[in-house]
């Protein structure tokens, strides 16, 4: 393929297709029509569709939720529109950007890039080691041109000049002598096909790096409450995905204690109250013996042993503690809430398997500052624990936990639980506010609000290619560059001897888009006519 | 105090908004004046466009088009108004911009209204600026026009007051990653304009009538406008890959990895695509003018899609609009 490279036509070899107007092949042979394959699909028409179709490819994956970036969207969508899940299923719709057709279209993109570069690498560096191109008979028909005649001057003393400036202005030189007319021809900005090759050559280390890095890469998800200890190993994770290669023995051991997250709030600002101004979790990392305090905030990640960990999101773990008829606790746990709003109003779910006279599974609403609107609905007014109140439905019977199958700690499954209190039933809901003993229906215990500590949501990272990748990137804009800003110039002079002097012409072509041609040549008879004094012997 | 500044800050807008309304009008009576049947010898002769070689198809020089730009007399003083009022204007908006950032203690760049303000700013710069060596007063009505809508829509819809920044703004790619991005914004807006007229006049001097051919006649040649473009594209889409890559590394500093298809994500490089495509076609025969031009609206079309539609109506990890 391409690209970038405004004149196609004179860079590429003669047979290409875009050289040819109409293909007029009689009959082919089964490697003529592979040739005739291969030349369409490296051609730059081909490789501008491809582009346009990469771009309309990638729409869906922003309309459509994906797996990738946003799983509870997936769930969401199969949900409200479970007539389309299965053409969502065959089309790979919640996974466009590993689809067979996504990729078909970059893999064809990349091997017409392939194909295209090849040659041209070929053909540059040809034109690299070979002499600019002879002068051309008639200098006037070039695109910038001018003409002058210098008295006193003889050819050679004006070639030598024009030559020496040239060369200065980093020009490849020769001297050309035909039918006694003496001239220079003279090329530079070789850099521009130089760099626009780089360009494409890096598009492909990146595709390249990519593609080594979903092997070796892995992320891991924790939900971490304050005093709480983790320490890493894949079941550790509340969420783990590896890349193909990743092995268990690649996983760092550290164990990571979160002391304390700090929130500080926006409380001088009546339009941004109670928005966070700070987030600050204070960790402490132990491997190979080694203690290591640091501060992950939301721009700041921290480092433990070649992995990234970074601060994603936090809320309210409220402590429960649940007390037999007898008085015995028989249960006692922080439940991290999930946060619903700004106001960190939060979701959560309280499981008490054991030591009650049966399983007890409880919903539970958490609001960090109570407040109640006109028409008697609670909601949080503000994120910090001015008012905290956690509200409870409260449901028995069988909490599905004795199956074997792992079930997740944020979902209660009611189908085979009796809810006892709360909205839909007689008996009102449990109001706990801290420290203040509630009785569970039915004399079933009691139950109490403990404590209420933050949680933070960690995500551990670890990417092998992402120098490779910034090496590859800076090379791809690097080139970018010089293929659209660099001039590739040819300036011919041609001195003709006169009877008092020398006529001079300067005609000069350029490659693509080169505003400043006219310039250059007018440049040259101002360095001619009036010589530096240096340069003359 | 932050208050008393932001209203300032606000005034100042509205002032500018109305500079500008009244600079468009002036490049408009402009427009009108160069359709109107004068006597003036016919500006570029019909030949110029077709003698010069086609663009980039072979080595090409700079062309003669560039420098026969009419100055018709006629037109040159409501012209001097326009720019004169565009500067003024534009003083009220730096200033408009540089208060709301005093304002706010940061960049005046984290949300939508602010991106708006600023970015328009800069499209007026970079048309003040380049204005200084290419003579674009053609362009004045599109250009105002375009940024009094822009900032008229922002002011309107997506103001909002000066809130301090969030946690996950707290950065100094913020500085670099939407400066970059607004840059782009203000240059692939230029191109945009600049595309459109081309079509227009390739339309219009085959088509158009009498009038309309008059003031065609007096806008460069078709040639100029479709290099003139391919320029602004070309700086444009270096700084989109700037915007692109600068926020890859932010993510890769804030969220763990460089690329995650976020909504954001997924448009921003749609968009670079389609501007690689531009690229492409602009070397490519058959797509060389009116293809690569409907390739340059499109492209702008989805650089304003990304900002308006995918900020406020999508969910994603750049819900920066501060919309409620």
């Amino acid at each position: 393929m391409p690209i970038l490279n405004e004149n196609m036509q004179a860079d590429l070899p003669a047979d290409h297709v875009d050289r040819t107007g109409d293909i007029v092949s009689p009959s082919l042979t089964v490697t003529g029509w592979a040739r005739w394959a291969w030349r369409q699909l490296t051609s730059m028409r081909t490789a501008l569709v491809l582009l346009l179709l990469l771009a309309l490819a990638a729409v869906p994956g922003s309309l459509i939720p994906q797996q990738s970036s946003d799983p509870n969207g997936v769930i969401q969508f199969r949900r409200d529109h479970p007539g389309w899940t299965w053409a969502a299923e065959l089309l790979q719709l919640h996974d466009v950007f590993g689809s067979v057709w996504f990729s078909a279209i970059y893999l064809l993109l990349f091997i017409s890039l392939v194909g295209c570069v090849i040659p041209r690498i070929r053909h540059h560096a040809r034109a690299l080691l070979a002499a600019p191109p002879a002068t051309p008979r008639n200098l006037s028909r070039l695109p910038a041109y001018d003409q002058q005649h210098l008295p006193h001057r003889s050819p050679g003393d004006v070639l030598d000049a024009a030559e020496r400036e040239l060369r200065r202005q980093r020009y490849r030189t020769i001297r050309v002598r035909n039918d006694g007319e003496h001239s220079i021809a003279a090329e530079r900005g070789y850099l521009r096909e130089t760099g626009n090759l780089l360009f494409h050559i890096a598009l492909l280390a990146v595709l390249l790096v990519l593609a080594i890095g979903s092997g070796y890469r892995f992320t891991g998800q924790r939900v971490l409450i304050e005093g709480q200890t983790f320490a890493s190993t894949r079941i550790a994770y509340d969420s783990f995905t590896a890349g193909r290669l990743v092995t268990d023995a690649q996983i760092p051991r550290f164990a990571l204690t979160l002391n304390r997250f700090r929130v500080t709030y926006v409380t001088d600002n009546l339009n941004a109250l109670g928005m966070p101004r700070n987030f600050d979790a204070k960790v402490t990392a132990q491997s190979d013996g080694r203690q290591q305090k640091a501060d992950i905030r939301v721009n700041e990640p921290m480092s433990v042993d070649g992995t990234d960990i970074y601060l994603l999101g936090n809320g309210y773990a409220p402590t429960i503690t649940v007390r037999n008829p007898a008085g015995d606790v028989v249960f006692k746990d922080s439940i991290p809430f999930l946060p619903q709003d700004a106001k960190l109003t939060s979701l959560g779910i309280i499981k008490i398997p054991d030591g009650l006279a049966k399983q007890v599974g409880m919903i539970g609403l958490f609001y960090p500052t109570r407040a109640t609107a006109p028409n008697g609905a609670s909601y949080s007014s503000y994120p910090d624990l001015l008012n905290p109140v956690v509200t409870l439905d409260v449901y028995v019977g069988d909490l599905g936990l004795n199956r074997g199958i792992p079930v997740s700690v944020y979902t209660l499954d009611t189908s085979k639980l009796t809810k006892i209190a709360g909205r839909g039933t007689t008996t009102r809901g449990i109001q706990l506010v801290p420290n203040v003993p509630q009785p569970l229906p039915n004399g079933l215990g009691s139950i109490e609000l403990t404590s209420i500590p933050r949680f933070a949501s960690l995500d551990i990272a670890y990417d092998p290619t992402q120098i490779p990748m910034l090496i590859a990137v800076a090379a791809a804009v690097a080139g970018l560059a010089l293929s659209l800003f660099v001039p590739r110039r040819r300036v011919w002079v041609r001195a003709t001897r006169r009877d008092d002097g020398t006529d001079v012409e300067v005609g000069a072509l350029s490659r693509g888009d080169d505003p400043s041609l006219q310039t250059v040549v007018e440049g040259h008879f101002t360095h001619l006519t009036t010589p530096d004094q240096e340069t003359r012997p | 105090m932050t208050s008393y500044l932001e209203s300032l800050s606000l005034l100042l807008v509205y002032s500018a908004i109305a500079i500008y309304a009244a600079a468009f009008v002036a490049y408009t009576i402009d427009l009108a004046r160069r359709a109107a049947p004068a006597p003036a010898p016919a500006r570029e002769p019909a030949l110029a466009g077709a003698q010069a070689p086609p663009r980039r198809a072979t080595y090409t020089g700079a062309d003669a088009a560039d420098h026969t730009e009419p100055d018709n007399p006629r037109a040159s003083k409501a012209v001097r108004v326009g720019y004169a009022l565009t500067v003024l204007g534009w003083v009220f908006q730096v200033g408009a911009t540089v208060l709301r950032g005093v304002a706010a203690d940061r960049v005046p760049w984290a949300n939508m209204f602010e991106f708006s303000l600023t970015g328009t700013a800069l499209i007026i710069g970079t048309f003040l600026i380049v204005s200084i060596r290419v003579h674009l007063a053609y362009l004045g009505t599109a250009v105002l026009g375009l940024v009094v809508l822009l900032l008229g829509v922002a002011t309107v819809s997506f103001y909002v007051p000066v809130v301090p920044i969030m946690p996950a703004l707290q950065s100094g790619w913020l500085v670099i990653h939407v400066m970059i991005a607004m840059l782009a914004t203000a240059f692939l807006g230029l191109a945009f304009l600049v595309s459109v007229l081309f079509l227009i006049k390739r339309r219009g001097q085959a088509k158009g009538t009498p009038r309309i051919q008059r003031l065609l006649a007096t806008v460069p040649s078709t040639e100029a406008l479709d290099r003139l473009a391919y320029r602004m594209t070309t700086i444009g889409f270096i700084l989109w890959t700037f915007t692109l890559i600068a926020g890859a590394i932010w993510a890769s500093r804030a969220w763990g990895r460089f690329w995650g298809w976020d909504v954001k994500e997924v448009w921003t490089f749609v968009i670079w695509v389609l501007y690689a495509a531009y690229m492409h076609a602009t070397a490519t025969r058959g797509w060389r003018g009116t293809r690569a031009a409907w390739l340059s609206i499109v492209g702008f079309a989805a650089v304003i899609f990304n900002f308006a539609i995918v900020n406020v109506f999508f969910t994603g990890l750049h819900s920066y609009s501060g919309l409620k």
